[in-house]
């Protein structure tokens, strides 16, 4: 583990306290016709891990080369610690990338690799190898140091990558998907040594990714983007909890979408009613999976809970839980998370109005 | 998988041809370089070193042996000064002109040699286009005699005409270097320059091995250059073997130079593709 590096205040809410390291201010981008980011505003705090989460084509990788300096921003300004970043060519910045296909050097050994950034801003040989042989270690590379690229495995590569831009003692860290080209298990394992290893160096971390499980699990938040706009930034809890739109709601996680009529603060579904605390009008509710129980036939139930009864047609069985498809009738579906239950047909099960989370339309906005 | 007689089908053709118009003639060339001609003019079919001997000894063959290497080592070095930053300027700089510029580089091969060669004598000739021109603006009294028919002409044709193969081998490694190497590289601070230097040149020196073989090869064993161009002191090795097979009728010398030239060309080719190995990562 080495020596422990102090880090800046609470990670989490760090975000609205202390200055932010890194400001995006209404940045927007477009490739010919196609535009791909639009008035994006967002900050990352010192010490933050955050995550762009997104779709492929969501223009999460863009953004990214935007803040490492490989695309320029159309409008909108990009600043450090109050400076303007924007204007600097990505060799001047104080932010290294650690690339999808890793981008190793291929005719330079993992040393020489590591030691590129530092070699090349001339710092003493001593210190040069010190701090290699320190980033190796980091990583558990040692043994491979006089290996060339080509030698060694993609989860090995991917560690390199890692070492070669931490070495450097950057402010900011960029990752873009690193982990999607590893396989299942090694991934799980990498995201817990990512995390802890963004812990231990105290160094911001912006990460990029499709996996919205990954995001879930290694962010202190989580910036979700959906063509070219961000539609919610939040902690993973808050942004699970309380998804701001339908489409958030859908995209972590699962969830049973209900599509209400609010009328005199009562939200009808089909057959099943709550009381609310919105205006009249068409309303969206998220209820997750886990927040629908299944109950005895026949209980009497706690008063303004929802329930319903509905026929069972499919079970997916996920190890500790499982999930439940269940047909309330009038083309109602609902999933049901499960702790296991017996091989009934029919259910009665129950959900209480404060787990159905109102959400915004997604296509409403702009 | 194949039946055999599929296979005798498509391998003996091609053997027939390398045995029939390769190793036959080079055999052909071993044996007669180790022959001589006799008085009469006809070759003697006896075994002797005469011939290697006389290249060894004789100032005038190891001499122009050597000047042509000195003049294909020249070539060499200005088509790769002038190839790889154009190459390189393509392949990273040029945006959207990438592919008409290409082409320009290019289509100076569609023209014919002898046009390519003959359009230098006329601009440095001493009535050409540069002595008039110089003469023009005072800047010399008579013409320049050493422009024309002279190493220096020599020179300058071949790095016109082989400086596009030097460019092609270049460009081709220069296009195959994942840009995100050099994106890495500017990441981890590197600048523009040092990015050319420790990244971009290491990887491109297969293509640079390759251009400089080519330039080196071709303009080692060129003739109508140094023909039309050299005079007596730009003479080229070629000249000297198309002359001993020729006017002079000494195939037997003609061939024992031609299989030193080729023992040249070969140890070079099998070098520079040990090097090109080393440094293919891909």
């Amino acid at each position: 583990m080495g020596s422990t590096t102090v880090s800046s205040g609470s990670r989490i809410d760090s975000g609205a306290a202390s200055a932010p390291l890194l400001t995006i201010h209404r940045v927007a981008k477009q490739f010919g016709k196609n535009i791909v980011l639009r008035d994006i505003s967002l900050d990352v705090a010192e010490g933050e891990f955050l995550t762009i989460l997104g779709e492929s084509g969501s223009g999460k990788t863009t953004l990214l080369r935007i803040v490492a300096g490989f695309e320029s921003a159309d409008a909108g300004e990009l600043s450090m610690n109050g400076e303007r970043l924007d204007r600097l060519p990505p060799y001047k910045r104080k932010v290294n990338t650690v690339f999808q296909s890793y981008a190793l050097f291929p005719h330079l050994t993992v040393e020489e690799n590591v030691g590129y950034g530092l070699r090349v801003a001339r710092i003493a040989e001593a210190e040069v190898s010190s701090r290699v042989e320190q980033a190796l270690a980091r990583v558990r590379m040692t043994a491979h140091a006089k290996a060339k690229p080509g030698k060694i495995s993609g989860g090995q590569q991917q560690r390199v990558a890692l070492a070669r831009a931490l070495v450097n003692r950057p402010k900011l860290l960029l990752l873009d998907e690193p982990l999607s080209a590893l396989d299942a298990n090694l991934r799980r394992q990498m995201q817990v040594e990512l995390k802890s290893l963004q812990r231990e160096v105290g160094i911001s971390f912006v990460f990029v990714t499709h996996d919205q499980e990954e995001a879930m699990v290694m962010s202190d938040r989580i910036a979700l983007l959906r063509m070219g706009e961000l539609e919610q930034v939040a902690t993973p809890r808050e942004i699970y909890s309380r998804p701001a739109t339908d489409y958030t709601a859908q995209f972590i996680g699962h969830t049973n979408l209900l599509r209400a009529e609010v009328r005199g603060g009562r939200a009808s579904c089909g057959a099943l009613g709550w009381e609310v605390g919105l205006a009249d009008g068409p309303a969206a509710f998220s209820v997750r999976p886990e927040d629908v129980r299944v109950v005895e036939a026949g209980r009497t139930s706690v008063d303004g809970v929802v329930r319903f009864r509905g026929k069972v047609q499919h079970r997916a069985f996920h190890g500790a839980t499982e999930l439940v498809r269940v047909v309330a009738g009038e083309g109602l579906v609902f999933s049901v998370r499960t702790a296991g239950m017996d091989g009934r047909e029919e259910v009665e099960c129950e959900f209480s109005p404060k787990d159905a989370v109102p959400v915004r339309d997604s296509a409403e906005r702009s | 998988m194949f039946s055999r007689a599929y296979r005798i089908a498509i391998t003996v053709p091609p053997l027939a041809w390398v045995t029939v118009f390769l190793l036959m003639p080079y055999l052909l060339m071993f044996c007669f370089s180790f022959w001589s001609v006799s008085s009469t003019q006809t070759i003697v079919h006896s075994w002797t070193l005469e011939n290697y001997k006389q290249l060894f000894t004789k100032d005038v063959y190891w001499e122009t042996l050597l000047r042509s290497m000195w003049i294909a080592a020249r070539v060499m070095v200005f088509s790769l000064a002038l190839g790889y930053p154009l190459a390189y300027f393509l392949s990273f700089y040029a945006g959207k002109r990438k592919d008409l510029l290409y082409q320009m580089v290019i289509i100076p091969l569609w023209v014919s040699y002898l046009v390519r060669a003959y359009a230098w004598k006329t601009i440095l000739g001493s009535d050409g286009v540069l002595n008039t021109l110089l003469q023009y603006v005072h800047l010399t009294r008579h013409p320049l005699d050493f422009l024309l028919y002279s190493p220096f002409a020599v020179v300058l044709t071949l790095t016109h005409i082989y400086t596009p193969f030097a460019f092609l081998p270049i460009y081709a490694a220069l296009e195959h270097i994942p840009r995100n190497l050099v994106e890495a590289s500017n990441d981890l601070g590197a600048s523009p320059a040092q990015t050319l230097w420790r990244v971009i040149f290491p990887l491109s020196i297969p293509g640079v091995v390759a251009g400089a073989t080519f330039a080196f090869v071709l303009s080692f064993g060129d003739f109508l250059a140094p023909l039309l161009l050299g005079g007596p002191s730009g003479i080229m090795i070629s000249n000297i073997v198309v002359t001993l097979f020729g006017a002079a009728y000494n195939w037997p010398l003609g061939a024992a130079i031609s299989l030193c030239m080729l023992v040249l060309v070969v140890s070079l080719l099998f070098l520079s593709e040990r090097i090109e190995q080393k440094w293919n990562f891909s």
